[in-house]
């Protein structure tokens, strides 16, 4: 039997996968008929009956988060679907928008209906054109057929390149029309979210999750997984394998098996390290190929599952000059809003450069260290503690090749050898 | 050209509350200027009834609206570690070299400009690059090349997945502003890659 699951990918293979016709052919929209006739209190019970969790990297459950929408409250509530994709690595929720995006029209119906939210935003990142226009054209289709527009509205929202909008509280900021900064906790968004009224914030992967669900029950989904990571999920695999690409599988499988099936990694060369969920997440090693891919089981391994961006790079990959690339990143897409992070990137890139380019000391790794310390927990938002990530996991596992850095008084790796253009064995 | 004020209108009314359409505008500015430019900030300022200060404060919060014209066609390297090791780092360097202009630059017939991006969320097709914001794949320093002497000359390949012919830069900032062009029913649904599972599992793997 196939280790794989493909439910949301189940139709992705048909030339006309994003289209209304197609979507209506594989049973689409029965789903969210179901719903529409049910309780949405019942509608909740069963979210979190089948133990469906947050795909946008926190892993929080969904049932519980539609439950904290006030009831009887008098006050517009919201649906927010955060479409911002942008933790590098992650690469699973654009892919899916290209090819179904009617699957995250009928999720946003449910979930609207659940928490008593007339109206749904959608904010997609803005550097992916052709996403959007599917997105919007799948919106217009969803109106004709009567799908939309009958007590639930959905508005399109694109982005305009800021990673931090992908935060939760800094996408309301943005949708608001302001610079995207994330806000004070509490209040939290499903007290005061966007316009301060009620607002429930999910990831695309997880209410386009909410339609098998509700047709399939949460039983069937509780089939799936491990014990308290259930279901299945979008892993994308990138990087230095034969057959990088999108596994749909149940909560739990391992790298090792994830690679099994993709080919292995490229020919000739072996594993070095890894990302679990995106490069917010500490770094794996050869040491973790069979670690369970569930929430547990990375956390239990010191990293995070994340957004289950497993990204592979081989023996012929710097990793000084991986990390520095992350950190540069993170410095860039610093909001600003808070001095740990503002100014503790910037010191961390210039003493990675330092470090890369052979003309560091040991002490700067010491250097690194304490500043990772400064950072992490004293920021603002998440985007400072996950810059600390790639550093301090790979000091801890390559501290040798940083000193190679230093008594070689230069970068001891080939660039051209790591290229997917230098071929398969050199 | 001018701005188009019935349908800035119709953008603010998509939303509960008008400043939240600023972002679209400033999109839709860039949609008839190529750019953010001074009048389409008074403009927005204007309709939205917010200080050009606020305005100017959101459009240089985001990366991707541009304070000086860009090219025709504006490429962007993704040079995220992934695809920067993949061969996004040769590439970028081989076309600052390709087109003599350094990152954001503009070429001198206004046709190409350049600039090196952070992960467009396609690492499965590393390395990747992208023109008006539209998917190319598994790019090579060759096939980034041609990319961008085919823009030159008024004819570029067609993006990976995307429509059949790549659209300008104005055109492109029209769809980010929300506004449709007919063209979402063109491309393909997925690559080879968003499929190999979905294929292997078939395969009973
Ligand atoms: C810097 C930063 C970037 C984030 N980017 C995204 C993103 O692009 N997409 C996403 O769904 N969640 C992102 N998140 C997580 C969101 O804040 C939030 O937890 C998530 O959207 C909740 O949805 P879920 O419960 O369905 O996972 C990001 C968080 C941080 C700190
Ligand atoms: S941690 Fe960084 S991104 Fe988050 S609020 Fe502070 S400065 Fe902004
Ligand atoms: S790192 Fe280039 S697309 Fe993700």
């Amino acid at each position: 039997m196939s280790k794989l699951t493909p439910v949301l990918s189940a139709h992705w293979d048909e030339a006309d996968s994003f289209t209304i016709e197609a979507y209506t052919r594989h049973g689409g929209y029965t789903a969210s008929k179901k719903a529409l006739a049910m309780d949405p209190d019942a509608v909740i019970q069963l979210v979190k009956d089948s133990g469906l969790r947050g795909r946008g990297g926190a892993g929080f459950p969904t049932g519980m988060k539609w439950g904290f929408i006030p009831q009887g409250d008098n006050k517009d509530h919201y649906l927010v679907v955060n479409a911002d994709e942008s933790e590098p690595g992650t690469c699973k929720d654009m892919p899916l928008l290209l090819a179904n995006p009617h699957v995250l029209v009928e999720g946003c119906i449910i979930a609207c209906h659940a928490i008593r939210a007339e109206r749904a935003f959608i904010y997609i990142r803005g550097e992916v054109t052709h996403v959007a226009r599917r997105m919007n054209a799948a919106i217009a289709d969803a109106y004709k057929a009567g799908h939309l527009g009958n007590g639930i509205d959905i508005t399109l929202h694109i982005g305009a390149g800021a990673y931090i909008c992908g935060e939760e509280t800094a996408l309301l900021d943005s949708l608001e029309g302001f610079r995207g900064q994330p806000r004070l906790r509490p209040p939290f968004p499903a007290i005061a979210g966007l316009y301060a009224r009620p607002t429930v914030v999910n990831n695309v992967e997880s209410i386009s999750s909410v339609p098998a669900i509700i047709n399939n029950g949460a039983e069937w989904y509780q089939s799936m997984g491990t014990e308290k990571s259930k279901g299945a999920t979008l892993y994308s695999l990138s990087g230095h394998v034969n057959n990088p690409g999108q596994f749909e599988a149940p909560l739990g499988i391992t790298l090792r098996e994830i690679l099994e099936l993709a080919g292995g990694v490229r020919t000739g060369h072996k594993l070095k390290f890894w990302t679990p969920g995106g490069s917010s997440t500490p770094l794996f090693t050869d040491a973790h190929l069979d670690i369970p891919l569930d929430y547990e089981g990375v956390a239990a391994a010191g990293s995070m599952l994340g957004t289950k961006a497993l990204q592979i790079f081989d023996e012929t990959t710097c990793i000084v000059r991986a990390v520095l690339r992350w950190t540069e990143f993170y410095k860039h897409e610093s909001c600003g809003k808070c001095t740990p992070c503002r100014e503790g990137t910037w010191w961390l890139v210039q003493i990675l450069r330092d470090l890369e380019n052979g003309t560091g000391t040991e002490a700067d790794l010491e250097k690194l260290l304490d500043l990772c310390d400064n950072i992490m927990g004293r920021s603002f938002c998440a985007l400072g503690d996950g810059a600390t990530s790639p550093i301090t996991s790979s000091i801890k596992y390559f501290h040798d090749e940083y000193i190679a850095h230093v008594t070689n008084g230069a970068c001891p790796f080939d660039p051209v050898k790591s290229t997917l253009f230098a071929g398969a064995v050199n | 050209m001018t701005l188009d004020r019935d349908l800035m209108q119709t953008i603010i009314a998509r939303y509960p509350r008008s400043r939240s359409a600023i972002m679209p505008l400033l999109h839709y500015v860039q949609s008839v200027s190529g750019y953010v430019t001074n009048e389409g900030i008074e403009t927005i300022s204007e309709i939205l009834g917010i200080e050009t200060a606020e305005v100017s404060a959101v459009a240089t919060f985001y990366t991707q609206y541009k304070r000086k014209p860009v090219g025709e066609y504006h490429v962007g390297v993704c040079t995220n570690t992934l695809c920067a090791v993949m061969g996004g780092d040769a590439i970028f360097s081989a076309l600052k070299d390709h087109l003599g202009i350094e990152n954001d630059g503009v070429t001198a017939d206004g046709k190409v400009s350049l600039e090196h991006i952070e992960c467009n969320a396609a690492c499965d097709y590393a390395p990747v690059v992208m023109a008006n914001w539209e998917f190319y794949d598994n790019q090579s320093v060759e096939s980034a090349k041609s990319l961008v002497d085919g823009a030159r000359a008024g004819n570029p390949p067609a993006p990976t997945r995307g429509p059949n012919k790549l659209v300008t830069y104005k055109e492109a900032s029209a769809v980010l502003a929300g506004l449709d062009d007919g063209l979402a029913r063109e491309g393909l649904q997925a690559g080879a890659p968003t499929l190999l599972g979905l294929k292997l599992s078939k395969e009973g793997k």
